[in-house]
């Protein structure tokens, strides 16, 4: 996320007689010349694309994994512990997870209630889950599919009385880390941090405060099987309590 | 064709006969991977069967250097034959012959390699080089086949599992957890 100070830095300094709104308009007059921002000859940015084009498009995993390799290295430099270096890489998932909320309810509802489209009242209710299993289903499902192309492979309540609050989502080979052996002085580290991050964000979005983490828990079968570990907030409990009372599904 | 059938099933058999002089009947014949990066260094060795005659540590760089060296001159003596200069035609000056071109090798389209392989009653190295100049060394039982299928398939699961981890420093040695687990359950896999 050091790209929007980035530019306003750039913008601030290149600014020397002329005030920065006229500066800005006169850039975009000459878009080419600009240095952050390229846009095609045909002016067809990314954001002019149907949000629904890349719907059913993949990316190389190959091509995934180096730029995933690239993050892991970045997030590395200057970092204090495998904690330290976890928070990073979660940090890097958690805006990620935000914005992917409302891809995915765009996209649920675009394609569930096509037909209904035309009359706004009678359209799809409002999918954005209020209680906490809703909201994990939806994670365990529509967002791993859209994130992995398949499901999560568990989701788990802890068993234990003293925490109510931690749930689990199990992933037996995490496609971000299919490449990557940790090296043995870093063992308690797992990559999926990232993916913790995401889960973070779309947990937030959605209006539950959570910490989400990611833990190693090998078998022999899945060597790289990953907990996601989700521990809701007092408040978001206390809400449940209610809703469940008032009867919100 | 049932008579085909039979002349294999009699190669078959002294192949075992062959191989039961090993002491170790190979199910494919891989003995060991040795991994040499573009200095010359050792980046990974790895033995696939019980019972191989162990070098020290030393030893084993010592043979990476010493195959880097042999391979470096094997492929610096590459004949070269003098080209035959084809009759040019009258507008260019036909004085002018540059000496360098004078000289190429037998099949220009084809890179100058140093040595493929090496081959003992016991064994066969296949040493097959990347664009890099990294350098796998395989070694097999003689009779093995489709060396060249194993040695590709260890080279996809390098690029996968060495190249494409972010913990792995390039040139160093291969640490890499996934590497060493699909090599060896790939080789395991084939037999």
């Amino acid at each position: 996320m050091a790209a929007p100070p980035r530019h306003a830095t750039m913008l601030s300094i290149s600014n020397g007689d002329k005030p920065a709104q006229t500066q800005a308009q006169s850039q975009q007059g000459t878009l080419p010349q600009s240095p952050g921002l390229r846009v095609p000859s045909n002016r067809k940015t990314i954001y002019d694309r149907h949000l629904n084009r890349s719907r059913n498009a993949e990316s190389s995993r190959a091509s995934f994994a180096f730029l995933f390799g690239e993050m892991v290295t970045y997030a590395q430099r200057r970092v204090t512990g495998i904690q330290d270096l976890e928070k990073r890489l979660n940090e890097q998932g958690y805006p990620l997870g935000l914005r992917l909320l409302d891809l995915l309810f765009y996209r649920s509802t675009s394609t569930s209630s096509s037909a209904l489209s035309s009359s706004s009242t009678s359209s799809s209710p409002p999918n954005r889950p209020l209680r906490i299993i809703t909201l994990l289903h939806l994670i365990h499902g529509p967002l791993w599919r859209l994130l992995f192309g398949r499901a999560a492979d568990a989701l788990e309540h802890s068993v234990s009385p003293d925490t109510p609050n931690e749930y689990m989502i199990t992933d037996n080979d995490p496609l971000v880390n299919t490449y990557i052996s940790v090296p043995r002085e870093m063992s308690m580290l797992n990559c999926a941090a990232f993916v913790a991050g995401i889960i973070e964000g779309v947990c937030d979005g959605c209006g539950f405060e959570t910490k989400v983490s990611a833990h190693n828990q090998p078998t022999d079968l899945w060597p790289s099987r990953t907990v996601f570990l989700v521990r809701f907030g007092d408040a978001v409990m206390e809400r449940e309590k209610v809703l469940e009372r008032s009867g919100v599904k | 064709m049932y008579n085909l059938e039979f002349e294999n099933t009699i190669m078959f058999l002294n192949y075992t006969i062959a191989l039961s002089d090993l002491g170790t009947l190979s199910n494919m014949g891989v003995f060991s991977l040795i991994i040499i990066n573009k200095a010359g260094g050792l980046i990974y060795q790895r033995e696939f069967q019980a019972g191989l005659r162990k070098l020290s540590t030393n030893d084993y760089l010592v043979l990476a250097g010493t195959f880097h060296g042999v391979h470096a001159i094997t492929r610096s003596i590459t004949p070269k034959i003098p080209s035959v200069q084809p009759p040019s035609p009258a507008t260019s000056s036909p004085s002018t012959t540059t000496p360098a071109a004078s000289h190429s090798y037998p099949n220009p389209g084809v890179p100058v390699t140093g040595l493929d392989y090496l081959e003992t009653d016991k064994f066969r190295l296949t040493c097959f080089q990347t664009l890099t100049g990294t350098k796998f060394l395989l070694f097999t039982d003689p009779l093995t086949g489709n060396v060249d299928t194993i040695v590709q398939k260890i080279y996809e699961l390098y690029a996968d599992f060495v190249m494409k981890n972010p913990f792995y420093q390039i040139e160093m040695p291969v640490r890499c957890e996934a590497f060493d687990r699909h090599l060896g359950a790939w080789l395991r896999g084939r037999t």
